[in-house]
Parts: C-alpha cells; sequence; structure tokens
C-alpha cells in the first residue's frame, strides 16, 4: 500500500462520523521506485489531504515534506520530487490501520489492507 | 451451458486458490478481460490531454483489468473480496494497490477523489443473497451511495456485469439511479449471445453533455468474431435521442509497446499464460462510441 491509498481510505464503520485518516503502525515498509510524472502529482493535489500524508510519510521515517503545502509550490522540482517519494514509493507492507474514532484495527498483510468489516459493523444494515 | 458461478457460492469461496489460478492462467479469460477493460476505458471517456489519473477498479481479482489501466498510463486503486485472487494480483506485481474489502459493505473511501471508476465482470456478485445476512437491495445501496461519493464530480464510473436477467439489470440501474448516478446502459453486439457485453455507463453529478449515453457496438447484427480490426463500423447508436458524439480519440502517452512486451516476458518467465504479441500489442487506442 503506497501512501497515496492511505491518504484515500477511510473508516466506514457504522456509525463513525469521520473516518479518516486512519492511523499507521508500520512493521514492515519497503521503497520501491516509480516513473515519476509530474502531471500526475500536480493532477492530484487539490484531492490530497496534505497533513494526513506528513504525519503518514514521518512514521517511514520520512520527515523531508513540508508540513504544509499551497498550488505554488508545484513549480517546485525539489518539492515534487519529495511530493512524489512520498505519494508512491513508500510501500507499507506489514502494519494495521487504526479507525480514528472506534480503534478498530485493519490490518496490512503483504502489503494489501483488509478492510471487511465484520457482519455489525456494517454502515448499510440500518 | 455451465451455471452461473453467482449460484455455486459466495465470491470469497468460489474464488479460492485453485479456482482464482485457473482464471488467469486461461488465455482465453484474460484476451476477453483485456478487451472488456479496453472498452470501459473507452466508455469512461477521461480528457485527452495524456494526464494519468486516479481509477478505482472494483473487484479486480488477479489484476487482469488493472493490466490494462496501467498499459493505459494511468494509476488504479483495486479492490477485491477473495484473497486468492489478491494473492495472484500480488504475484503478477500489478501496479495498482489493492484492497481486501467487499463492494457491497460500501466503499470506505474519501469523497470526491477518484477520476473515475471501472469494474469488470463482478457488479452481478451484489444480487446474490448467498449467505442470511446479504439483502442485495442494501448492499447494492451501499456500493452504488458509495462509489458515487468517491468520484469526483463529473467522473464517470463504467461497470460491465453479466446480470442473470432483466429484473437483475434493472434492479442495479434503478439503485444507481436512486445514488444520484445519470446516464445508463450500453449493450455491445446484442444479438451475439456469446459476444453480448452489457456495460453500465455513470455519470456523477449534474446531468450535462457527457451524460448522454455512449453508442453500443454491433447493434445492427455485425459480429465481433474479428474483433480487432474494422471496428469502426460496429458502431451504432443505442439511443436516438442523442447525437452522435464526435470521434475522440485518446493520446495517452501510455506505457508504449516495449514496456508492454518487457511485462508480458517476465510473465511468461513465471509461467503465466499471456495474450501472444501482434501488431496491436501497447498499440494506441482509439476511443469510440
Ligand atoms: C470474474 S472476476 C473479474 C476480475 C477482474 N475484474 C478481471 O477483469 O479479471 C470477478 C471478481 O469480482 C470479485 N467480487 C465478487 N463480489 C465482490 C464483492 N462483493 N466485493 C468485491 N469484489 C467482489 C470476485 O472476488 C472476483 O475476483
Amino acid at each position: 500500500m503506497r501512501l497515496l491509498t492511505h491518504n484515500m481510505l477511510s473508516s466506514n464503520i457504522k456509525g463513525v462520523s469521520n473516518g479518516f485518516p486512519l492511523r499507521l503502525e508500520v512493521e514492515k515498509f519497503i521503497e520501491k521506485e516509480v516513473e515519476f510524472n509530474a502531471d500526475f502529482l500536480r493532477n492530484m493535489f487539490p484531492k490530497i489531504e496534505w497533513k494526513a500524508l506528513v504525519d503518514a510519510a514521518k512514521t517511514l521515517g520520512y520527515a523531508d515534506l513540508p508540513e504544509e503545502a499551497d498550488p505554488s509550490l508545484l513549480d517546485s522540482d525539489d518539492f515534487l520530487k519529495k511530493y512524489h517519494h512520498a505519494l508512491l514509493e513508500l510501500h507499507v507492507e506489514e502494519g494495521v490501520l487504526i479507525c480514528p474514532e472506534t480503534g478498530r484495527k485493519f490490518p496490512v498483510n503483504k502489503g494489501v489492507p483488509n478492510m471487511l468489516l465484520h457482519e455489525d459493523e456494517g454502515f448499510w444494515r440500518l | 451451458m455451465p451455471s452461473r458461478p453467482e449460484f455455486l457460492a459466495p465470491p470469497e469461496f468460489f474464488y479460492n486458490e485453485q479456482e482464482a489460478r485457473k482464471y488467469t492462467t486461461s488465455s482465453r479469460i484474460i484476451d476477453i478481460q483485456a478487451k472488456l477493460t479496453e472498452r470501459a476505458l473507452e466508455l469512461l471517456a477521461l480528457p485527452d490531454d495524456g494526464v494519468p489519473r486516479l481509477l478505482l477498479d472494483i473487484g479486480c481479482g488477479s489484476g487482469l483489468s488493472g493490466e490494462s489501466l496501467s498499459e493505459s498510463g494511468n494509476q488504479w486503486i483495486g479492490l477485491d473480496i477473495s484473497q486468492s485472487m489478491l494473492d495472484i494480483a500480488l504475484e503478477r506485481e500489478v501496479d495498482g494497490d489493492l484492497l481486501l474489502a467487499d463492494m457491497g459493505q460500501g466503499l470506505g473511501l474519501r469523497p470526491g477523489v477518484f477520476d473515475g471508476a471501472i469494474s469488470i465482470s463482478a457488479v452481478q456478485w451484489l444480487c446474490n443473497a448467498d449467505k442470511a445476512s446479504n439483502e442485495p437491495r442494501l448492499r447494492l445501496k451501499a456500493f452504488f451511495v458509495s462509489l458515487y461519493r468517491c468520484l469526483a464530480r463529473g467522473a464517470r464510473a463504467v461497470l460491465q456485469l453479466y446480470h442473470e436477467n432483466e429484473a437483475q439489470l434493472e434492479l442495479i440501474t434503478t439503485s444507481a439511479m436512486r445514488a444520484g448516478f445519470a446516464g445508463g446502459v450500453v449493450v455491445d453486439y446484442p444479438h451475439s449471445t456469446r459476444a453480448k457485453k452489457t456495460f453500465l455507463v455513470l455519470t456523477c453529478g449534474p446531468p450535462s453533455i457527457s451524460t448522454s449515453i455512449p453508442k453500443a457496438k454491433g447493434e445492427d447484427g455485425e459480429s465481433c468474431s474479428d474483433e480487432s480490426s474494422d471496428e469502426e463500423n460496429q458502431t451504432v447508436g443505442f439511443s436516438d435521442r442523442h447525437r452522435p458524439r464526435k470521434k475522440q480519440k485518446i493520446h495517452k502517452k501510455g506505457k508504449g509497446r516495449d514496456w508492454v512486451l518487457k511485462k508480458k516476458e517476465q510473465m511468461r518467465k513465471k509461467g503465466y499464460a499471456v495474450p501472444r504479441d501482434t501488431k496491436y500489442t501497447g498499440r494506441k487506442r482509439k476511443a469510440r462510441f
């Protein structure tokens, strides 16, 4: 799981009003080189929850992202490289994602978060 | 005719290790899923600007559909309820991220973030009451409401599905419309039992010019036995309420032929069946309606 995906995931357990961001506890992560594409990064920028990305990257020991980011930074190559690295090249392999409201843990195995809900957790069973 | 897999067991059990491997090593299935995904991409009608988009692949399975998404140069996140299918996707080293999740429980994804969604041969599974706790209507509702929410306004979802009968398609379509989607059904090759393919083409947000339903292929009974050539002639209107859209071309940078050939060679070395290399491999694809 890349941090891009972590940035999109939220807990949808019944009754949870804000399931984002899922707290990240990491046992193992890897770095994989990914082709750089500035267009993709610019297109994604308005959709990224920046603080969540910064915090998640720090959990993986990567602290080079600025605490705050505005679109003017998208002209800087240096910024784009760091943003690219944090968003696409850091992969959580083993760990847990924790619902910020209920503390429910979603395990991550072999890089795949298990987001399956138990029968009594589904928001649709009203 | 073999009985529908949907009747045999819930998907997480039907797609067990053995079935997942069988599915992903059949070159026939690989070819079909690739063609369906390419068609879904056409119907998705992403802007023609070469910018890679973030797409969602619902019921991504072992990543056959996802590989076509990668080839088109886009980023994707896939979700599937079967661990065995996802295990094969991991073996195949797909480029997208994978989630173990049940679309019928609603998608736990942030609002407005995806530029588009596809689903290839999966959504009909939602209509199965294969467990006491499964109520198709509620599961369809959870799915469509959450899908609508996670898409960017104006984005599309293209869902290719194998419905059991017309009532089932109606149930699915109604549920999508209730969730706020506009759009409709596109049936390619409606006169052929084998080649007939149904796509639900949905647009998120207020109706606009882009909400008009794209044209189906082969509605005049033309066969698709030679799908790779002569495709232009098979485009026939689905609905005459809308004038045909101008032909669009996708000029995605894509991964290029070399990348595709290399990837296919890697897969062959690992013992997977992959479609043979032809002059079409890694070609630019036209968007057709
Ligand atoms: C025929 S396979 C297609 C896989 C892939 N899209 C492809 O083109 O090869 C259908 C997939 O839908 C998945 N599926 C069925 N019901 C599902 C659900 N409720 N949530 C997520 N995935 C589901 C199955 O596990 C299976 O992998």
